[in-house]
């Protein structure tokens, strides 16, 4: 019964941290000097007419906690409320970037998470030898690389190989499926690349330190004793007993994922969330710029239940 | 102060000194620390050339006058470089002194008086670990509008939870050891057990703390200028990177003005990792038993995080 108890509080505490964030949200945005309305009626002739019906379109005519309960209530209905800049529902907004977000990240994670894991796994059995040395510096060394630097770099050496910016070649007219698919190969590669080299470098360093922490254990000692192959030790001993950590860390780190994305995308001119948050922030876009810090937060929060419950679901001792 | 505290304060010390002496890669980084940092302090006294003053063509080539070349408005990359790591050095620091400041408070008081008090601070901090920083950071730079100190207030706000989580554990150990005990039945004040006798014990932790949160502080730093909410006043090494790629340095083929702004930042990130993952190592001593070791991994401040764990 303690397992229902562990999922259930974990669950709960989920959902309040949504709250917390959505309040956040809503008191910093309050709390922003002026208001659309400032903006908005900064048209030459501006009257006070134009304001108030501004003021009444926006519900800004009403007290904060009124507007405090609207903005829940229209929350729970999904909607994010209109941005400023295309007038379109934040949400549609949201929803576009995301479709194109999702592909690019998820194939930079799957080749940070291939070589990482492989590279950590060879720097802790070699541990003490120059091997390591390189694969823990190499890996350092990209950790501590500025992500839109390292982007920059990637589009100096690659500049006349691989597209540099956007998602597909404006200029094919009507390309047929198969001319499509490797215009967007193309134009994913880099973006994708930079986000596994930078995640990489702390991949490594992660299943290194969980490797090398199972790889001190008596019964690694009691299976290089009984003479196995070390490929067969590293497999079925160490790194099944390493994953718990990997695992979790992996979970966790995906939900920051999406939100680096922000610099990768600005670099790369990749229409997907982050580029939209740069965007919001230069055309200092507030309902946009809400709704993306929400979908950020709630995908951190999303991943951060992910990885409670499969620490659960690999270690079942944790109930604390 | 008693000789014996003394004597215990100087070992202290002495495990930090001799960390970065012992090993390798403690050194260098602490070694590239200081020589950055002292080229950086005394950037208005030796730096080459004025750091307004148009010195060439926009864009010049590196020289014998001009190593790194000359910037978008001619203005000379290595004079830059040491302005701009002076700017992002002090946002760093300052950065980390909010930080440390509430997280070294909250992780003593949350484990020093446990109960009730732990429970509702480790509560806070469990949320401020997931808000994502660097959109929470975009969005209050974005609101209040860019400057070096708002910069500096919103990175501390955010970069606390971890070093509040490894202070509450090392407290709590500190807590039951006798010498406490005695000092509180010798009638000695809460504030008095942990000025004295708790802080001297878990103040190389958070050195180490600082040292590994300085590296973060930068790196948002240097994320929120690219984004074009840094200082428009202050060049640090965030804004010279923003500046050569939103003046095409790329499409001119001017590398020389972004690719050392880029790989000096990564250099301070790298050596505050070496030194901070060191003094770490050897200071907390969870780390070293292997099966008590629940590792502070540091998640790439990319993903916007001091910590995961």
């Amino acid at each position: 019964m303690r397992g229902a108890d562990y999922v259930i509080k974990r669950v709960g505490f989920a959902i309040v941290t949504v709250f917390v964030a959505v309040t956040i949200n809503f008191a910093l945005f309050r709390l922003a000097p002026g208001s659309a309305i400032t903006d908005l009626s900064r048209v030459p002739h501006a009257t006070p007419e134009l304001r108030l019906a501004l003021k009444k379109q926006f519900g800004l005519d009403k007290s904060k906690g009124e507007q405090y309960v609207i903005y829940l209530g229209q929350l729970a209905r999904g909607n994010l409320g209109v941005s400023f800049a295309n007038e379109q529902p934040v949400w549609s907004n949201l929803r576009t970037a995301l479709v194109n977000t999702l592909p690019m990240v998820f194939l930079g994670t799957i080749f940070s998470i291939v070589i990482g894991t492989l590279t950590g796994v060879i720097a802790a059995w070699r541990r003490g030898t120059p091997v390591e040395a390189a694969t823990v510096t190499t890996a350092l060394g990209f950790y501590s690389m500025p992500t839109h630097w390292l982007g920059l770099m990637l589009v100096i050496i690659f500049a006349g190989v691989l597209p540099t910016g956007g998602m597909t070649n404006e200029f094919l007219l009507n390309p047929s499926f198969w001319t499509h698919v490797k215009d967007l190969a193309s134009h994913i590669a880099l973006p994708s690349l930079t986000l596994g080299l930078v995640l990489y470098g702390e991949y490594t360093l992660i299943v290194r330190s969980a490797m090398l922490e199972t790889l001190g254990e008596d019964y690694i000692l009691t299976a290089r004793a009984k003479g196995l192959r070390p490929w067969r030790i590293v497999r079925q001993h160490a790194l099944r007993n390493a994953m718990l950590p990997i695992v979790t860390l992996i979970a966790l780190s995906l939900g920051y994922i999406v939100a680096g994305a922000i610099l990768i995308e600005t670099v790369f001119s990749w229409p997907g969330i982050g580029r939209a948050v740069y965007e919001a922030v230069l055309q200092r876009d507030y309902p946009m710029l809400q709704g993306a810090f929400l979908l950020l937060t709630i995908s951190v929060v999303f991943f951060n239940l992910v990885a409670d419950l499969l620490y659960f679901k690999l270690d079942p001792r944790i109930t604390e | 102060m008693s000789e014996v505290a003394v004597e215990a304060a100087a070992a202290r010390g002495g495990v930090m000194w001799s960390t970065i002496r012992r090993q390798p890669s403690a050194t260098i980084g602490a070694t590239v620390l200081v020589v950055i940092a002292v080229a950086a302090i005394l950037a208005p006294w030796i730096a080459p050339y004025g750091v307004h003053t148009q010195v060439g063509p926009v864009f010049g080539q590196p020289s014998w006058s001009h190593p790194l070349g000359l910037d978008d408005g001619g203005i000379d990359m290595v004079t830059l470089l040491m302005w701009g790591a002076r700017i992002s050095l002090v946002v760093g620091f300052a950065a980390t002194l909010v930080s440390m400041a509430i997280g070294g408070s909250v992780g003593v008081l949350a484990g020093y008086f446990g109960g009730r008090t732990d429970t509702v601070l480790m509560r806070i901090t469990d949320y401020f670990i997931v808000i994502p920083d660097v959109p929470l950071m975009i969005v209050v730079a974005a609101i209040w509008g860019p400057s070096l100190f708002h910069i500096v207030i919103v990175i501390g706000i955010l970069l606390w939870t971890g070093t509040a989580r490894v202070l509450r554990a090392q407290v709590k150990s500190v807590r039951e050891r006798v010498y406490v005990k005695r000092a509180r039945a010798l009638g000695a004040g809460h504030t008095r057990i942990i000025l004295r006798h708790v802080l001297p014990q878990v103040a190389p932790l958070l050195i180490a703390n600082t040292v590994l949160t300085v590296a973060v502080a930068i790196f948002d730093e240097t994320a929120l200028s690219f984004l074009g909410l840094g200082d428009p006043s202050r060049t640090s090494l965030g804004k010279v990177i923003e500046n050569a790629f939103q003046r095409a340095a790329i499409s001119s083929g001017a590398w020389w003005a972004i690719v050392p702004p880029g790989a000096l930042v990564a250099l301070i990130i790298l050596a505050c990792s070496l030194v901070g993952g060191a003094l770490e190592d050897s200071l907390n001593p969870r780390l070293r038993v292997a099966h008590l070791s629940a590792r502070t991994f540091r998640l790439r401040p990319l993903v916007g995080r001091g910590d995961a764990l």
